[in-house]
C-alpha cells in the first residue's frame, strides 16, 4: 500500500440552499478542493449521499456529478452508509490511491435536505434506523438518540445540564467558523428551554436539516510535490466497523461498540494513542452522541464523557478539543457531506489556516462519522507529513 | 406506498411474537435470522416469545414521522422481555410522569397506525404497564 496524502480541500457556507440544487453545491465545493490541489485533472471519484433518492428524486450521483464536473468519463461511485457516508467515501478514496489502482481522486460528499418538508426529512433520515422494527413502531432518530441518553443518564448518572454543555460548547467553535449554518453561541438556559422533541433533548440538543457539500483530493505522498506547494497533509490510518443498526440489539444500550472498534483500529494503524490526538471531529449528532463517542474512542472513561464539556477538557485549549469546526451541532449535518467535512476541518487546521479556531500546534488529528445509532462508524488519523 | 405483501409478511412477528431459538447455542432471535450472529449457526426451534419484560429505557417522542403526527406526544422505549429478547415500541396507557427504567410492562396487540390514502390499518405490539 502507498502512502496517501490530502493535497486539497473545498467546502462553501451550509445552510438552507433553496437557490441551489444538489448538482451545484456539489460541483462547487469539488471545484474549490481542485483547485486547491492544484491538480489538472482527477482519475476517479467517490461521493458520500445518504438518501439523494428520498430527499430530491435522484439516484445514480456519480454519473451524474461526474458529467456537471466535467470529469466524465472516469470512474465515480455513489457510496452510503447512512450518515457515515461521507466518511465511507473517503475511505473508499484512500484505498484507490493507496492500492497504486489512481493517483488523483477526488472524495466528496453531498446531501440536499430542504427540497423536502420536515415530514419527508425525518422519514428519510429515519430510513438508517431498522425499517421494520424500530421505525414500524414510530420511533424517530431523536427518538433513539433519547433513549440512549436516558440509559446513560440512569447508569451513570450524566445530567441533562452535562447534555446542554455539548450544545454550548460546540456552538462557542462554530461561531468562528464562516461555513457554519448556525455560527451563532447559545446558553445552558437556551438549550434546557428550547421545544422539547424527544425527552429529555430539545431542539437545541439536536444537529439540523442541512444543505451543503465538501470534497477533498488525495494523492500518494510520494507525488504531492508534482501538483502543490501546499502542505500535505497524510493519512495516518483509516477504519471502519459495524454494529447492528437496531438499537435495542445491543448489549449496553450506552455503549457504541462500532466507535470503539473502528477508533481501536485507527489507533493501532497509526501507532499511536488517544492521548497522542491534538484535537477530534466527531459526530455530535445529538449532544449525547458526543458523550457516547469521547467515551469509545478511549478520550473518557466509560460513563464519564458527560464531564468533559463541562470541565472544559474538550473545549478549545482544553485536554482533547472536541470539534473545533464546531461540530454537527452548529455547523449543520447534510449527512453525506458530514464525514468529507470532518477531512476539510483537520485539514484546515493540520495547515495551521483555521484562523480564530485554530488549536495551537496542531500535528495530528482524528475524524470519527458514524451512521443511525452507531451501527456504522468511519474513522481517520491524520497528520502533517 | 408499499404494496400489501410488505405487511403481510410481518405478520407473524406483529401479530404473534413468532421468534426462534438458535439449536446451537441457544441464543434467541426476534424476528427470527438464517444465520445465527451468536455462534454461526443455521439451524433453529420456533419459540413464541414471553410477553413480560421490563424497560430498559424510554422517551416521549413530541414530533413525530408524518403517519405518527396525530399521535404525538407518545412514549416509546425498549423493552427485554423475560427471556432476553429485545424490542422497540410505544408504550401506551401509561402517565408519562410514571416511565421508569426498571419498570414491569406487559406486550398488548394494538394499532400502531393507519396508512394514508385509503391504505391498511397497521397493527402490532405495544407495551402497557402491568
Ligand atoms: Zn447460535
Amino acid at each position: 500500500m502507498r502512502d496517501v496524502a490530502v493535497i486539497g480541500v473545498g467546502m462553501q457556507k451550509w445552510g438552507e440552499l433553496w437557490e441551489k440544487s444538489l448538482r451545484d453545491i456539489f460541483t462547487e465545493s469539488a471545484m474549490l478542493a481542485i483547485d486547491d490541489a492544484g491538480v489538472d485533472h482527477i482519475d476517479s471519484m467517490y461521493v458520500g449521499c445518504m438518501s439523494s433518492g428520498l430527499f430530491v428524486g435522484q439516484e445514480h450521483l456519480g454519473s451524474l456529478l461526474a458529467d456537471y464536473l466535467g470529469v466524465a468519463p472516469i470512474p465515480a461511485l455513489r457510496v452510503e452508509s447512512a450518515c457515515a457516508s461521507g466518511g465511507a467515501a473517503f475511505r473508499q478514496a484512500f484505498f484507490d490511491v493507496a492500492s497504486g489502482a489512481n493517483d488523483v481522486v477526488l472524495a466528496g460528499g453531498v446531501e440536499k435536505m430542504t427540497d423536502i418538508d420536515g415530514g419527508g426529512a425525518t422519514f428519510a433520515l429515519s430510513t438508517a434506523a431498522d425499517a421494520e422494527y424500530e421505525v414500524y413502531n414510530g420511533v424517530t432518530f431523536p427518538g433513539l438518540y433519547a433513549m440512549i441518553a436516558v440509559a446513560h443518564m440512569n447508569a451513570y448518572g450524566t445530567t441533562r445540564e452535562q447534555l446542554a454543555a455539548v450544545a454550548v460548547k460546540n456552538h462557542k467553535n462554530g461561531a468562528k467558523n464562516p461555513h457554519a449554518q448556525y455560527p451563532f453561541e447559545v446558553t445552558v438556559e437556551q438549550v434546557l428551554s428550547s421545544v422539547m422533541i424527544a425527552d429529555p433533548l430539545t431542539i437545541l440538543d439536536c444537529s439540523p436539516i442541512t444543505d451543503g457539500a465538501a470534497a477533498a483530493i488525495l494523492c500518494p505522498l510520494d507525488m504531492v510535490g508534482d501538483f502543490t506547494d501546499n502542505e500535505p497533509v497524510k493519512i495516518l490510518s483509516s477504519a471502519h466497523a459495524t454494529d447492528s443498526i437496531a438499537l435495542h440489539s445491543r448489549k449496553d444500550l450506552t455503549w457504541l461498540s462500532a466507535v470503539a472498534k473502528a477508533g481501536q483500529i485507527a489507533y493501532e494503524g497509526a501507532g499511536l494513542t488517544p492521548s497522542d490526538l491534538d484535537f477530534v471531529e466527531v459526530h455530535d449528532c445529538f449532544t449525547i452522541a458526543e458523550i457516547a463517542v469521547i467515551e469509545a474512542l478511549g478520550f473518557f472513561e466509560k460513563g464519564k464523557g458527560g464531564t468533559g464539556a463541562v470541565s472544559g477538557e474538550t473545549a478549545m485549549g482544553g485536554r482533547i478539543p472536541v470539534n473545533p469546526s464546531g461540530g454537527l451541532k452548529s455547523k449543520g449535518h447534510p449527512v453525506g457531506a458530514t464525514g468529507i467535512a470532518q477531512i476539510v476541518e483537520t485539514v484546515t487546521q493540520l495547515r495551521g489556516v483555521a484562523g480564530e479556531r485554530q488549536v495551537d500546534g496542531a500535528k495530528i488529528g482524528m475524524t470519527q462519522n458514524m451512521g443511525g445509532t452507531g451501527g456504522s462508524c468511519v474513522a481517520h488519523i491524520l497528520g502533517k507529513a | 406506498m408499499s404494496t400489501s405483501a410488505k405487511y403481510w409478511r410481518g405478520i407473524p412477528q406483529r401479530y404473534r411474537l413468532e421468534a426462534e431459538r438458535c439449536a446451537s447455542c441457544g441464543m434467541e432471535f426476534f424476528p427470527p435470522r438464517l444465520v445465527c450472529s451468536g455462534c454461526g449457526a443455521r439451524k433453529f426451534m420456533p419459540i413464541k416469545l414471553n410477553d413480560h419484560g421490563k424497560l430498559l429505557t424510554y422517551t416521549v417522542i413530541r414530533v413525530g414521522p408524518s403517519e405518527f403526527c396525530e399521535q404525538t406526544p407518545y412514549a416509546m422505549g425498549i423493552v427485554e422481555l423475560d427471556g432476553g429478547v429485545r424490542m422497540t415500541a410505544q408504550i401506551a396507557d401509561v402517565d408519562f410522569d410514571t416511565l421508569e427504567v426498571g419498570m414491569p410492562l406487559k406486550v398488548e396487540f394494538r394499532k400502531i397506525r393507519e396508512e394514508g390514502q385509503a391504505g391498511i390499518l397497521c397493527y402490532g405490539y405495544k407495551f402497557v404497564p402491568e
